[in-house]
């Protein structure tokens, strides 16, 4: 039982959030809330202890550091989920009257699918970090829906312009073959049209191979890959199925440097299970991981130092998932610094934060000013574009620990762009929605978001 | 498609039978319990996830191999002697489906406790053995995998051994075939019942490890399940010579499906496809090939 | 499966005199005209709306395993596949009003469990039970790998459509799904009362007598699958269209047909308000438990641990519960019941 030792450094955290909770409805001024979904049991909790610590140590280091956000002070609240739907929506319907929400951070695609109507009837934001529902990018139609920094296409075109770039250019595309290997579930198939529309632009050879869920056999999808003889193999994963992959690759004889993992195959969890066989694997990520970045440093101090972190295991701390939760909780919090130049440094509404993250530009500079220069590279999110341009960098594995092995890449936007708008139009179209223009986005309800539930 | 590539085929096969040996080893588990006391085990995956979980811990804070597996398997020995006190012996006479229902809220209790205590990190396990393809004749064979079937095997030779040569397997063999007999003639079914759970954490042990180095050490551990469902399906729940048998044609004939009918359904019909092929030879023979025919009560 | 030695429910009402029919009926009234007196939001989304679901599928499993005695692990399949053919008639039928969509969503879903229930011509035990297994991957492969299902959307993951009428807003919801789950339910509890309900006894108790004594057993064990998936396959629909309010098929997966087999278990086999009782523990349960936790020692350990704890409490229960009351909840209703009728001065 050698948890309740590490256990009584999430005391100060767990009690502000407890204090939150049941002091909050005396509505003290200047506070803003933000429920956490979080699954720190089942087969993904190390995904989700890595992210919500990330997150929630980021929210103390903001309160212990500076005050909160410009004097506002920032709580939050965990349910557990287990990364199922119904749990996800259970707390959900517990937390959502709480007064002064500012955003929802799921993680988990059903759970988000599940909240699209709710959160956008009751005005709150919806943040899906490197995830989520790819056309609700299109803010004309989803205007509570952010998938930030990266979605499932952006990945697959910038996966391809990594291959593009380390063979020495896009036309060297062309006649190579590769393999994508896929979860069988909604999440893996999501991303199969678009290397087929990226094949026909840039010449190359795809075979697309599912792995039924959970994935912990593979034998004979890396035979069929090893008679195709591809250049490279992607690996669309997720959960045990990575380990397997890398491990059943080497088994089969193919190179593991000629792997590369899209972005829930980024992690140590990962890799750590396959051992050396994992070494040279490459992957693709937002956030480069490591804990020399001044934001992570200061966490240490401020946070771990004063026994307020989340982690339980310090060794975790830059870990991929744990700085992909930094990152969500810098966005987070520069949402509500923005939209509090515009509204006033107070306790905002959900549809006063929403308009924060419509407006939430971060470029190299400023990215800079908040320690995270070479974390993450820059976002720059408007009224319609809700993924806001977030490029991608990619990790090497050496057995030990991630090393950025390329610059940051730009996905092919462009290209995406129309695909995305027709089928968020097609929803809006299904759904009866109107679609937004910049002065509908202008025009922010300054009411408690969760007063229009009532009507729901 | 191309002319029939046989050095291909062959290693698909020979990769399916080799994976089947995994899923065997994992039905063993399975049929030690229900031959005995006629209970579906379904906290099995839970007991391999305790175990591995256990062990990879132990190992990680620097216990050396051979302790840490002497140490996982007497908390494994008491966990299975707690499990015969407090839920089976209890249950006893009761439908099978209760006791069914009862593994299920035992595999929650496992699953919980194994990673309150341990966490639910991911975590590597290295048993040293170095996974590079040996190729005989162009066709590639895991040495991993080799090592996992001859394990298999001295496991199923030593429990054959047990059961033929000593007193415990003698009494092990008067319950499995009748109880009520094996009971009148005064064998005590508590401690054959313990026995063989404790048998059943051993398999569960070495599952676990052989599982766990190929997967890691996570919760995933515990769905390996079902993957031996259909083999005990097929060889029938209460034979050791049919888990082994029905593992491997699980195996082969899963691989062979997904690599030449796989294209044709989109692939990915592995999930299914042993349930549908296990299923098939049943409506053969309704007992599975080695199982006991059932008497007309279910 | 053995399940001679649970009574059935015999008329029995906690006063001797009252007939059977008005304790259900009192709680027919009191969901309608009760509940929505004091209910939150929260209590009908959260709870309502899955105990609901829940309940009538383990009413349609009840049906198979209970009283017909064929142990299925595929219920979740059935629901799923009622789930997506209601969204898709909903969506490719153009005026085809709502509750027809979901009466034919229960027609395929009873279709398919036909087809599924097959070996249970051949197979028993647990023979039968791992086969049913079959149903359940094959249809989440199905499902997922098809786009069709989904309609195309990239993320294979459905927007349930509304359901219209008076039936919006969580009261709305709430007074659907109970419709829905009291008309199916009389429709179940006169089921078990009429011959075809007795054959299924029949069957469950001993196959070869009923052969015997003329009850055809094949078109029984496959019209208990019919009946069952069709009740299944209309929970899915609630479960989709009135709690979630999105389709996915990892929802639908070995976990939530487990769950249900619990619930009948617990609530009691072959009972229809075991059903009801089983869904209340199941669902209402861990919340409980997990608010406790978090009230209680919330300060001291993270979500977490609690939740790992709470785990580890409700399969410790459910063995308990199993040990100490094998006939399930409605067993333990008619016991209390019955003491209370000695004890009542009118006897």
């Amino acid at each position: 039982m050698k948890h309740y030792g590490a256990k009584t450094l999430l005391k100060g955290a767990v009690l502000s959030a407890v204090a939150a909770g049941s002091f909050a409805t005396a509505a003290i001024a200047d506070e803003q809330f933000f429920p956490l979904q979080s699954y720190r049991v089942g087969p993904y909790a190390a995904g989700g202890t890595g992210f919500f610590g990330g997150t929630i140590d980021y929210f103390n280091l903001i309160n212990t550091r500076d005050g909160g956000v410009n004097g506002v002070k920032l709580t939050w609240e965990e349910g557990e989920t287990q990364y199922e739907v119904e749990r996800g929506v259970e707390v959900y319907e517990r937390l959502k009257g709480r007064p002064n929400i500012a955003a929802w951070n799921p993680l988990s695609v059903g759970i988000a699918y599940a909240m699209i109507d709710r959160i956008t009837q009751d005005r709150v934001p919806l943040i899906t970090v490197n995830h989520g529902r790819t056309d609700s990018t299109d803010g004309r139609v989803f205007p509570y829906v952010f998938p930030l920094l990266l979605n499932p296409y952006s990945e697959t075109s910038g996966i391809i312009n990594y291959i593009a770039s380390k063979e020495g250019g896009e036309e060297k595309l062309k006649g190579k073959k590769i393999v994508v290997l896929y979860h069988g579930s909604p999440y893996g198939k999501e991303t199969i049209p678009i290397y087929e529309l990226l094949k026909e632009k840039f010449g190359y050879e795809v075979q697309q191979i599912e792995v039924p869920h959970p994935g912990n056999e593979q034998q004979a999808q890396w035979l069929a890959i090893r008679r195709y003889k591809p250049d490279y193999v992607v690996l669309r994963g997720w959960g045990v199925m990575n380990p397997v992959a890398i491990k059943t690759a080497q088994k089969t004889g193919f190179p593991v440097d000629r792997i590369i993992g899209n972005v829930w195959s980024n992690s140590e969890e990962d890799v750590i299970p396959a051992g050396d066989a994992a070494i040279g694997y490459t992957a693709i990520t937002t956030q480069a991981s490591g804990a020399d970045y001044p934001v992570l440093q200061e966490i240490v101090k401020t946070v771990y130092d004063g026994g307020k972190g989340n982690l339980e295991d310090k060794k975790r701390i830059g870990s991929v998932y744990h700085n992909l939760g930094i990152v969500n909780g810098i966005l987070n919090v520069e949402a509500v610094r923005i939209a509090q130049k515009r509204f006033g440094n107070r306790t905002l509404t959900g549809d006063e934060v929403r308009w924060g993250f419509e407006h939430l530009q971060l470029d190299p500079k400023r990215v800079e000013e908040l320690g995270a220069k070479g974390l993450f590279h820059s976002i720059n999110v408007t009224w319609d574009n809700h993924e806001g341009d977030g490029l991608v960098t990619f990790q090497q594995w050496d057995g030990k620990k991630w090393n950025v092995v390329s610059d940051w890449i730009a996905p092919d936007w462009k290209l995406l762009r129309p695909i995305i708008e027709k089928s968020a139009e097609a929803y809006a179209k299904e759904k009866g929605i109107k679609i937004r223009t910049s002065e509908d986005a202008d025009k922010v309800t300054e009411l408690q978001g969760t007063a229009s539930s009532a009507k729901n | 498609m191309e002319s029939f590539d046989f050095p291909f085929f062959i290693e698909v096969l020979v990769g399916g039978l080799l994976s089947g040996i995994m899923y065997s080893l994992v039905a063993i588990g399975f049929v030690l319990i229900y031959k005995t006391s006629g209970v579906l085990n379904f906290a099995q995956g839970a007991l391999l996830l305790f175990a591995a979980l256990t062990f990879v811990s132990l190992l990680e804070r620097g216990v050396p191999f051979w302790i840490t597996f002497a140490v996982t398997l007497a908390i494994m020995a008491v966990i299975g002697i707690l499990i015969e006190r407090t839920v089976l012996r209890p249950l006893v006479n009761k439908p099978p489906i209760t006791l069914f229902v009862a593994t299920l809220g035992l595999a929650y209790v496992l699953e919980g406790g194994a990673q309150l205590l341990w966490g639910t990190q991911v975590h590597g396990l290295d048993l040293g053995i170095d996974d590079v393809p040996y190729v005989v004749g162009g066709v590639f064979i895991s040495t991993f995998d080799l090592f996992a079937a001859a394990v298999a095997a001295s496991i199923v030779l030593l429990l054959t051994i047990v059961f033929r040569y000593t007193r415990i397997g003698l009494a092990f063999r008067a319950v499995a075939d009748d109880q009520f007999a094996a009971l009148a003639i005064g064998l005590k079914l508590p401690v054959i019942w313990a026995a063989v759970w404790i048998a059943a954490g051993f398999v569960a042990l070495v599952a676990g490890l052989l599982w766990g180095a190929r997967l890691g050490v996570q919760f995933s551990l515990s769905l390996v399940v079902l993957k031996a469902l259909p083999v005990l399906v097929l060889g029938g729940f209460d034979s050791i010579l049919g888990a082994i048998v029905g593992g491997l044609l699980i195996g082969a004939s899963e691989k062979l499906a997904e690599v030449y009918l796989g294209p044709f359904f989109g692939g990915g019909i592995e999930s299914w496809f042993a349930y549908v092929f296990a299923l098939a030879i049943l409506l053969i023979r309704p007992s599975g090939l080695f199982g006991q025919r059932l008497v007309e009560r279910t | 499966m053995t399940t001679a030695s649970i009574p059935l429910p015999r008329p029995v009402s906690a006063i001797g005199r009252v007939p059977t029919w008005l304790l259900p009926l009192a709680v027919i009234v009191f969901a309608y005209a009760g509940i929505p007196l004091f209910a939150s939001d929260y209590l009908y989304d959260a709870i309502l709306a899955p105990f609901l679901a829940l309940s009538l599928a383990a009413v349609g499993l009840n049906i198979l395993t209970g009283y017909a005695g064929q142990v299925s692990l595929g219920s979740a399949a059935f629901m799923a596949v009622g789930a997506y053919a209601a969204y898709n008639f909903n969506l490719r039928v153009e005026g085809l009003p709502l509750l027809a969509s979901i009466v034919f969503a229960g027609l395929i879903a009873s279709a398919v469990g036909v087809v599924f229930g097959l070996p249970s011509l051949r197979l028993k035990g647990f023979y039968l039970a791992v086969s049913t297994l079959a149903a359940q991957f094959f249809v989440q492969w199905t499902l997922t790998k098809f786009s069709w299902f989904s309609n195309y959307n990239p993320s294979g993951v459905i927007d349930a459509p509304a359901l219209g009428y008076v039936f919006e807003g969580p009261h709305g919801r709430y007074l659907f799904s109970l419709s829905v789950v009291v008309a199916l339910t009389v429709f179940a509890a006169r089921l078990v009362k009429t011959q075809t309900g007795r054959n299924f006894i029949a069957v469950r108790d001993n196959e070869t007598a009923a052969k015997i004594s003329g009850v055809p057993v094949l078109h029984t064990k496959l019209l208990a699958f019919a009946i069952s998936s069709f009740i299944i396959g209309v929970a899915g629909v609630l479960w989709a269209f009135a709690y979630l309010r999105t389709v996915e098929p990892h929802g639908f997966n070995l976990d939530r047909s487990f769950q249900i087999l619990f619930i009948i278990i617990i609530g009691g086999l072959a009972t229809i308000r075991g059903a009801f009782l089983g869904a209340a523990l199941i669902v209402v349960l861990p919340l409980v438990l997990s608010r406790a936790g978090t009230f209680l020692f919330g300060s001291y350990f993270d979500s977490g641990v609690l939740d790992m704890s709470q785990r580890i409490l409700v399969g410790a229960l459910i063995i308990v519960f199993l040990i100490a009351e094998p006939d399930g909840l409605a067993a333990l209703g008619n016991r209390i019941a019955r003491r209370l009728r000695l004890r009542s001065p009118t006897n």
